[in-house]
């Protein structure tokens, strides 16, 4: 994105808002908001032109704590209202905050039709794979078997994977943070922030009060090296904290494997973030704790004309073809005749 | 239902009757073209200077089984030399071009009336198909009629052989076979038809040329075969002067959704989804991409309208158009509007209901919905279109009200107004009054729930310098628009809410009567049954009754004069096609002892169904 030549400079602390911030303590939606302020001042747009749109649940408060334009909406709309601030004026930066609940469960709809139209939208999910708001019920992202306050006796759903699910839609930017990995999560969202079509960014947040240390693997220091792949594009994927393992394909299916006794990095698995093809990042995605290392970054990155250039180009070429609209023209179409 | 006027004269030595108007229907299986005949024979005469009234009957499936009662498909049409207000109670003449569309439309034709069947499609198949024991062209079960059988599928491919379409296309030109012939009987010109074959078929030659053939085959028929001794003139209707096209409700309404964002100086946002009887309105508008139009066809009905509620926010003329079940979908985003003030349209083209109830036929039982089907307490603006030409200045009006009020608003059509069709007076866009919209700019000053004198709070748009705000569902602090939970602050916001919408009622003009201001009945009626009830009200008075009228179409508010009005009656009958929901409302809010005339038969009244009633409640023969 090109910056105006004449943007204010800003700081983290002018994108806060003077609304006092209502998450537990300890959440991890506290992260998440403070790096969404860092990065905004850096992503070239005038704080006029942003906009947070969110839905119902515990993220969604974060419209509020954000001093740009917002709009906290209703459950699981939020894509959807998103969509209608992006087709009225296209030059808006529109961003979307949701949760597991919100965007996969009452929104799962509205998520995936917003994702194949490619609107010009960064769509930030807070997974933390649990119902805080209501207090504790297992969510679309739980893993079966998972005892709430609604399963009592475990979950017998089968969870949602929220990146597959998203590449099966054909997604133009998708990746993976989690919220106490500050660097990686700035990195990813000024990524995200770049992209013209739907970005679409998994953030794992623990929820402490509910589902405290669900992202444990990937956040505990002693043990998230040997959990986590950081995918680069064009590079091999390995992992472990000695760099030691990496992921290499074994017909259709990828392995694990150590480096060294006679694996070289060359055997490894690329990572290309730009293959038109989704394939690899859908196979990607099913890599998953604790079979896999966790692959964090981005999955897919591809340029294809977003909802709102195809719609104002539609709007152009009209307009060019037969002018602009003529009212009275428009009035007298057809039959007519006098009456005198 | 047609009125002959003395005189008559002799031409190619059949005679011309003159009538005061008219009612023709075509029935056919749904492949058969019955609408596009019906189309062309109410262009024809309104182009003629006719003034027209139609109703076009759809089937619910889209392709039943053909030959069978629920393929049948209808259009009628009412034309006259004098203005008019309905397509007509019976018909004069019934063109039925199979016996299923016989035995579902004969109940319809005036004893005397004429009765033009296609005789070629009375087999004993089609018959059975129809479940007709006996053949009704046999059985004398049609006495009453002036039958008139007519090979029209074997005259139709004889006359379009030399076209060299194939047999399956041949048959096809039928319709305009049959629209030929009536076009003969009631003396109109071809011209009209004739044009719109070619640009239609301007592909096609050979399509063009069968159709041609086949609908002057059908007028030729008319004027030699021996079979009809009269034809039937109705001139010109004495309309105010103005250049006049024929128009539909949807294409009204979408015509007005234009209008109005140029009017205001916006772009229009138009959020839906597929829907009977209101996707024409996406029709229409999906075309007038120049017009910086934006239509949007969402995922569901609950995404269309939530991109109305962010295209508003986002500054936009912001529209949806749906009928009963999708606006059901839509009353949670509707309540998100009410509590953000954001302004927008519903238009609900209603539909018989409830549920999936009957997509394709007309009903009124949508006004609660509108009025009360949200959670909480929220009030916003209705209206009603109360004719097809109509719904146009209907929608210009709900904008000014949605911007001047910062609210959204309901405007409220019907089946039968959106495919029905009347003679439009064509206005000069000049003519119209612009739609005045105010943004907020001044960030010293900018509190996003500061209301004006009018109770409206500013629309600061996103993209304004200094005016960055959040807005949402949870309620809100008063003047600040933050997050309030505060008991006091709840039942503050409330009453400023309704206070507002109650407001509007200083931009309705009171509300007229059609009649004395007092008497023994005031007929009410709101919405598509104007026709209907105005003409029952006239007819009522010409008889010496006195019968006044009131057509609402303010819904809420009610006009500010409405309730001493009720009171000056000895008598209030509420004419509705539902069970009795303004009746209520009525009811409620003036104590007035108000009975109900209703009807939910998918179909519209009909004059003598509310002459019936009015006599009744007077008890008069
Ligand atoms: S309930 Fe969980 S997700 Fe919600 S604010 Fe508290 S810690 Fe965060």
């Amino acid at each position: 994105m090109n910056a105006p030549a004449d943007l204010p400079t800003l700081q983290p602390k002018d994108f806060k808002s003077d609304q006092e911030v209502r998450w537990c303590p300890g959440c991890g939606d506290y992260s998440i908001l403070a790096q969404v302020q860092k990065i905004m001042p850096e992503i070239g747009v005038r704080r006029e032109n942003i906009v947070f749109v969110s839905g119902i649940g515990c993220s969604s408060r974060f419209p509020y704590y954000m001093n740009t334009y917002g709009f906290h909406s209703i459950h699981g709309r939020a894509p959807a209202i998103a969509t209608g601030v992006k087709i009225g004026n296209p030059e808006l930066d529109v961003w979307v905050v949701t949760g597991d609940g919100d965007g996969l469960s009452i929104g799962g709809n509205h998520l995936i039709h917003t994702i194949r139209r490619n609107v010009g939208l960064k769509i930030l999910l807070f997974d933390n794979r649990i119902y805080g708001l209501t207090k504790g019920q297992y969510s679309p992202t739980s893993e079966l078997g998972k005892k709430t306050k609604s399963t009592p006796f475990g979950s017998i759903d089968h969870p949602i994977h929220p990146i597959s699910v998203a590449i099966g839609a054909e997604v133009t930017f998708v990746a993976r943070t989690v919220d106490v990995d500050v660097k990686h999560m700035q990195g990813v969202l000024k990524r995200a922030a770049e992209h013209k079509g739907t970005a679409f960014v998994q953030i794992y947040q623990d929820c402490n009060v509910y589902n405290h240390k669900a992202f444990e693997f990937a956040t505990d220091r002693s043990v998230k090296d040997e959990h986590v792949l950081y995918l680069e594009h064009g590079k091999p994927m390995i992992f472990g904290k000695n760099r030691d393992k990496g992921i290499r394909l074994n017909g259709t299916t990828p392995e694990v494997v150590e480096l060294g006794k006679g694996v070289s990095p060359d055997d490894l698995l690329h990572h290309d973030e730009k293959c038109a093809e989704p394939t690899l990042a859908y196979l990607l995605s099913r890599m998953r704790h604790p079979d896999f290392p966790e692959p964090m970054g981005v999955f897919r990155c591809v340029e294809s004309p977003s909802y709102e250039d195809l719609l104002m180009g539609q709007i152009r070429a009209a307009t060019a073809k037969l002018g602009p609209g003529d009212m009275d023209a428009l009035f007298n179409d057809g039959d007519t005749w006098n009456v005198d | 239902m047609s009125t002959a006027t003395a005189g008559g004269q002799k031409r190619n030595g059949k005679s011309v009757r003159e009538l005061d108007s008219a009612a023709v229907r075509f029935v056919g299986d749904s492949g058969d073209g019955m609408q596009l005949a019906g189309t062309q024979f109410t262009n024809t005469s309104a182009v003629f200077g006719n003034d027209v009234s139609t109703l076009p009957d759809f089937p619910a499936e889209i392709r039943a089984p053909a030959g069978t009662i629920a393929g049948v498909s209808g259009f009628q049409i009412n034309f006259s030399n004098h203005d008019i207000h309905t397509p007509g109670d019976k018909v004069d003449a019934l063109i039925a071009m199979n016996p299923a569309s016989l035995k579902a439309n004969v109940g319809d034709l005036e004893d005397g009336g004429i009765l033009v069947v296609n005789v070629d499609e009375f087999t004993k198949q089609n018959l059975a198909k129809a479940k007709y024991t006996n053949n009704p062209l046999e059985d004398g079960s049609l006495k009453n009629f002036r039958v008139f059988e007519v090979p029209i599928t074997r005259q139709t491919v004889d006359a379009v052989k030399q076209a060299g379409v194939g047999a399956k296309d041949a048959e096809r030109c039928k319709n305009f076979y049959a629209l030929g012939l009536i076009f003969w009987l009631y003396d109109r010109p071809l011209d009209v038809t004739l044009r719109w074959i070619n640009d239609k078929f301007s592909k096609k030659p050979e399509i063009a040329a069968a159709n041609t053939l086949a609908i002057q085959a059908g007028f030729n028929f008319g004027e030699t075969a021996e079979m009809f001794p009269v034809r039937y003139r109705v001139n010109r209707a004495k309309l105010d002067p103005g250049k006049y096209r024929n128009i539909t409700g949807n294409q009204a309404t979408a015509l007005g959704l234009i209008t109005a964002a140029r009017l205001a100086g916006k772009t229009l946002v138009y959020g839906t989804y597929p829907i009977t009887p209101a996707s024409d309105i996406l029709h229409e508008l999906s075309m007038r991409k120049n017009f910086d139009v934006r239509t949007y066809q969402a995922e569901d009905e609950i995404a269309a309208f939530a991109a109305v509620v962010g295209a508003a926010y986002s500054g936009a003329l912001a529209v949806t158009a749906s009928s009963g079940p999708g606006i059901a979908l839509k009353q949670e985003g509707v309540g998100l509007a009410v509590m953000t003030e954001l302004p927008c349209l519903i238009v609900n083209v209603q539909r018989g209901g409830p549920s999936t109830g009957l997509p394709t036929k007309t009903e009124q039982a949508d006004l609660w919905q509108a009025i009360l089907g949200r959670n909480g307490e929220c009030p916003l603006p209705v209206i009603a279109a109360q004719s097809p030409a109509d719904c146009f200045w209907t929608v210009i009006e709900a904008t000014r009200w949605a911007f001047k009020y910062m609210t959204p608003v309901f405007v409220l059509t019907d089946g039968f107004l959106a495919n029905g069709s009347e003679p439009w007076r064509i206005p000069a866009y000049a003519s119209i009054e612009k739609i005045t919209v105010r943004h907020a700019s001044d960030a010293a000053t900018f509190q996003p729930y500061l209301r004006d004198k009018n109770g409206a709070r500013p629309w600061a748009v996103p993209g304004t310098p200094g005016l960055e705000h959040r807005v949402g569902g949870l309620e809100k602090a008063d003047v600040t628009g933050n997050v309030s939970y505060d008991a006091d602050n709840h039942h503050k916001m409330v009453g400023l809410r309704a206070q507002k919408v109650a407001n509007i009622v200083h931009e309705i003009p009171p509300q007229p009567i059609d009649g004395p201001d007092s008497g023994d009945v005031l007929l009410v009626s709101w919405g598509g049954t104007y026709g209907a009830v105005r003409t029952a009200g006239q007819r009522a008075r010409a008889k010496g009754r006195k019968v006044s009228h009131v057509h609402l179409r303010h819904m809420n508010p009610f006009p500010a004069n409405l309730g001493e009005i009720v009171h000056r009656f000895k008598h209030v009958l509420v004419c509705e096609l539902n069970m009795g929901q303004l009746l209520l409302l009525l009811r409620g809010r003036y104590a007035v002892e108000a009975v109900g005339l209703n009807k939910v038969q998918g179909r519209p009244f009909m004059i003598r169904e509310i002459t019936a009633k009015i006599d009744e409640v007077l008890g008069a023969k």
